[in-house]
């Protein structure tokens, strides 16, 4: 018998308690740690089969798979990196940071952040059940272009097309809470231009997601009437048109793939200052410049789809817009270095991640310059070079973001350090890994090998061997991962609360591991030195 | 003496497949320089940029090793202070749009070349269709479909693969050199897009849409691509063969398939006015049914779960030869079985029904003859 309060209330089964634990939590913590350890699963069942496909065009001929198998996981892959991995990743992490990183108790909605968090198991259980279906899986790669995915589409395109409506609808209240959140509950002093530039670069990202998801919506329920409905929105038999589908899909995709990248940037832009122990250069042009890149990104949308026969003048408009975001992402880059200059740098598993994210990110960066000049793209599109390109800015972009973050955060949200070491070996077998996998891939694109592709001409076949063999190593140390942070969740190095050295900002204020509730009441912002120092 | 000789040579093989081997690791990672002006262009354009990025990426990223190796704590103990400078921050913004106008003004010039269509010589209808070409010269009456030529056993990896393969095709698109030509593109069923590296032509062909590109070939050879718009399960099976002829040389292949257009059509009558064995229609039948039939439907007649139905034991085969005809004739509507009617002779239509009753345990006897199927089209 427990005894709260005087009453005695009847034991429960652990069972029971641990569910209701985790199914009713309106805590951002731990909801933040559902959102992140939901999308470490999927990262492994995507990942599986980002292995699936490496396996097949390790080599020329048919070897492990069919074509239609094949095609499902392009798709699935393709859908839950996107969908299930990146996105609630980055939510996770605003869940967890942004109350403890702007002096706020929780989220201001802490009831509307349970819902959105559990929506999202149901919908990937949806999407993924597809692959036991009869016809399989969704087979018409992540873009779903029309009539591939409408006309020709499988039946499980119904279970898919309600899955994205689900994510939709997750994804756009997480967006409104933590734009609720941000501009309610920040404690006194911290004005907009005092934020932490996660806590900006996360703000815009809410911003576009509210923005977004609503179009990608509508494309779904467009493809779910021309199914079901009789009506031909895409399907040019009956006067609709195939092309509106990839202006609307386009509209609300291109800055999507700016929602899996600004918090990226966020992160960066904390962890380089504190391992140079040098504020962060030029923090109003980072937040300009973010701006700046989230609304170009409504006006590039077109730069997709350079061969499907738009007139001169709207290819020239795309093509300048798009290398007009050269600019702003320039000045970010710039920045982080000039961060650096000067500085009295370490490297820990953050800050060498960080810098990965940099570097390699600018790798993919220069491949989308070139991508933005349309005559090249005419040789590039559709062909392998673009995988290496957005593979370049999504793994050693975005989940290498995620993951820098994981190593300098998880300090404070178990107390324990990380395996350092291990951690270092991490780093260093990843870069070598993405670089492997993904550096080849440009060459057999510029050689002309189509993207989506089952079985490909023996002229692309060493690289393709080069390719299959960096990704198995890639698979194998994000299972190292998983240990380490395993590992340091059950024990370790106790950590301070300042935790890092060089380390600023409210979050490190509270003690290591951070306690259910922090910020009861609010603290003192800029915090004091010796805020960082108590135990 | 002789071994000598050997040696010799085979150490100045090596020693120039040594100096090559830099450049030809280069050509290999490069984008093809290809046979037209265009696409002569475009790699010009490709190797300017690639050149700007690179001398950038040696730039920023040599300042930040540097500063990596430089501003360590070891080396550096106490950090600088600054952390704001518009100077430099103005100076960072101007410079990229600099360069990136002398980037778009050769882009731009090529595309308005690019997006030239005016005054063609020759003008090509191209649809594509699940998962297959087909070509119609709109200056005279030939039209035919283009298909993968590589054998099944060679994608099963129970042959040994071919030079070219999964990039040949039985019937190759004919082109003459020095001419405008210009492509119309459309599709059948799903976006397509027909695409040749090496003349940097590559145009999506789209349902309801006619989407237009051109070339001017200089130099007759063979130069083969691929479809470059998922669609679909065979999206790795449609490949794109051009050769490209001498002007007299194009005049005379013209001029065969004139002749040889009159000669099917004769041929045609005269299967029709004959009546075939079984077994005369079960060995022709055979030999469609695989090139064209089993891809989806299997050899063996089992199919692929609910999309590709079994023919064997299958409703259709095994049910009214009405219903049979109109199937493989015109088709399912909004589903990869398409209509056959065009792209197959009555001979080989009869024969292929006659097959499909007839095969896979399916023993319906029925024959059908090519005169039946001229009739019902």
């Amino acid at each position: 018998m427990a005894e709260i309060a005087g009453h005695t209330i009847p034991n429960r089964s652990p069972l029971l308690a641990f569910l209701e634990r985790w199914f009713l939590t309106t805590n951002h913590k731990e909801i933040g740690s559902l959102y992140l350890w939901l999308s470490f699963v999927l990262f492994f069942i995507a990942g599986a089969m980002a292995m699936v496909i490496r396996l097949e065009l390790g080599q020329p001929g048919m070897q492990f798979t069919d074509p239609l198998f094949y095609n499902q996981m392009v798709t699935m892959h393709g859908l839950i990196m996107v969908f299930g991995v990146v996105m609630p990743g980055f939510v996770g992490l605003a869940n967890w940071q942004i109350p403890i990183m702007i002096g706020a108790p929780d989220m201001a909605l802490p009831r509307l952040n349970n819902f959105s968090f559990w929506i999202l198991p149901f919908a990937f259980t949806l999407l993924i059940s597809s692959l036991f279906m009869e016809g399989g899986a969704p087979n018409f790669g992540w873009t779903f272009y029309a009539p591939l995915s409408t006309t020709y589409g499988p039946p499980s395109t119904d279970f898919f097309i309600l899955g994205v409506h689900l994510m939709g609808v997750s994804s756009v209240l997480g967006a409104i809470n933590i734009i609720v959140t941000i501009f309610n509950l920040r404690v006194e002093g911290m004005t907009l231009m005092k934020m932490p530039l996660f806590v900006w670069t996360w703000l815009i990202t809410a911003f576009l997601l509210v923005m977004v998801m609503p179009v990608l919506a509508g494309a779904v329920t467009m493809m779910l009437t021309d199914r079901h409905f009789g009506t031909s929105f895409f399907s040019a038999a009956g006067g609709g048109d195939p092309l509106l589908f990839q202006h609307v899909f386009w509209f609300f995709g291109h800055p999507e793939v700016y929602i899996l990248i600004l918090p990226g940037f966020g992160i960066a832009s904390q962890i380089i200052p504190t391992f140079a122990r040098k504020k962060l250069f030029g923090y109003h042009s980072m937040v300009y410049a973010t701006a700046s890149i989230a609304i170009l990104s409504f006006v590039v949308w077109g730069h997709h789809m350079f061969s499907v026969g738009m007139p001169l003048a709207a290819e020239l408009f795309f093509m300048y817009a798009t290398m007009l975001i050269a600019v702003p992402t320039g000045v970010k880059v710039f920045n982080w270095v000039a961060t650096m200059w000067r500085g009295s740098m370490t490297f820990e598993t953050p800050m060498l991640f960080a810098l990965g994210f940099v570097i390699l990110f600018t790798i993919g960066g220069f491949s989308g310059l070139m991508l933005a000049l349309v005559p090249a793209d005419f040789q590039y599109h559709d062909t392998f070079f673009v995988v290496a390109h957005f593979h370049y800015v999504l793994y050693p972009g975005a989940i290498f973001g995620i993951m820098s973050a994981v190593y300098y955060w998880l300090p404070k949200w178990c107390g324990n350090m990380y395996d350092e070491r291990l951690g270092k070996i991490h780093f260093w077998t990843a870069v070598i890994a993405v670089n492997m996998t993904f550096f080849p891939m440009h060459f057999v694109g510029l050689a002309g090998m189509p993207r989506r592709i089952v079985d490909y001409s023996i002229a692309f076949a060493d690289f393709n061997m080069v390719s299959s063999i960096g990704a198995a190593l890639l698979g194998v140390t994000q299972v190292l991962f998983l240990y380490i942070v395993i590992k340091a969740i059950r024990g370790g190095e106790k950590a301070t609360s300042q935790v890092w050295e060089g380390a600023e900002g409210l979050e490190w204020t509270i003690p290591s591991p951070a306690p259910l509730h922090t910020f009861e009441t609010p603290p003192q912002f800029p915090a004091p030195e010796e805020a960082y120092k108590h135990e | 003496m002789t071994s000598i000789k050997d040696t010799l040579k085979k150490g100045l093989t090596f020693l120039l497949l040594l100096g090559f081997t830099p450049l030809a690791f280069a050509a290999a990672m490069d984008v093809r320089p290809g046979v037209t002006d265009m696409s002569r262009e475009i790699q010009g354009l490709h190797h300017l940029s690639l050149a700007i990025v690179v001398v950038i990426g040696i730039l920023v990223f040599g300042v930040m090793f540097y500063s990596i190796y430089a501003h360590r704590r070891s080396k550096n103990p106490t950090p600088a202070t600054f952390h704001e400078s518009t100077t430099v921050e103005v100076i960072w913004t101007l410079v990229p749009v600099v360069i990136l106008i002398s980037l778009a003004v050769p882009a731009t010039m090529t595309l308005i070349e690019i997006e030239d269509n005016s005054d063609p010589d020759l003008s090509i209808l191209i649809t594509g269709s699940q998962w297959k070409w087909h070509y119609q010269y709109l200056d005279s009456n030939i039209g035919f479909y283009s298909n993968l030529a590589t054998a099944q056993a060679e994608r099963d990896n129970l042959e040994p693969k071919g030079t070219n393969y999964l990039l040949e095709v039985d019937n190759v698109l004919v082109l003459p050199t020095n001419k405008k030509v210009r492509f119309l593109t459309t599709a059948d069923d799903v976006i397509h897009s027909w695409w040749i590296p090496d003349f940097a032509v590559k145009q999506d062909a789209i349902p309801g849409f006619i989407n237009e590109a051109w070339t001017r070939v200089n130099e007759p050879g063979l130069y083969r691509g691929q479809c470059a718009e998922f669609c679909g399960k065979d999206h790795a099976f449609m490949p794109i063969v051009v050769e490209v002829q001498e002007e007299a040389d194009f005049d005379q292949w013209l001029e065969d398939q004139r002749l040889a257009i009159e000669l099917a059509s004769g041929q045609a009558v005269a299967d029709r006015a004959r009546t075939w064995a079984m077994a005369e229609l079960m060995e022709i039948g055979e030999q469609v049914y695989v090139e064209h039939c089993a891809t989806c439907h299997e050899l063996d007649g089992a199919g692929q779960g609910s999309t590709y139905p079994a023919l064997a034991g299958g409703e259709i085969p095994n049910g009214p030869m009405e219903a049979h005809m109109d199937r493989v004739l015109n088709g399912l509507a909004d589903t990869e079985m398409q209509a056959w009617a065009p792209q197959l002779s009555d001979l080989e239509i009869a024969a292929v029904i006659t097959y499909e009753r007839n095969s896979f345990g399916n023993e319906t006897a029925d024959l059908v003859q090519p005169i039946t199927i001229f009739e019902a089209r």
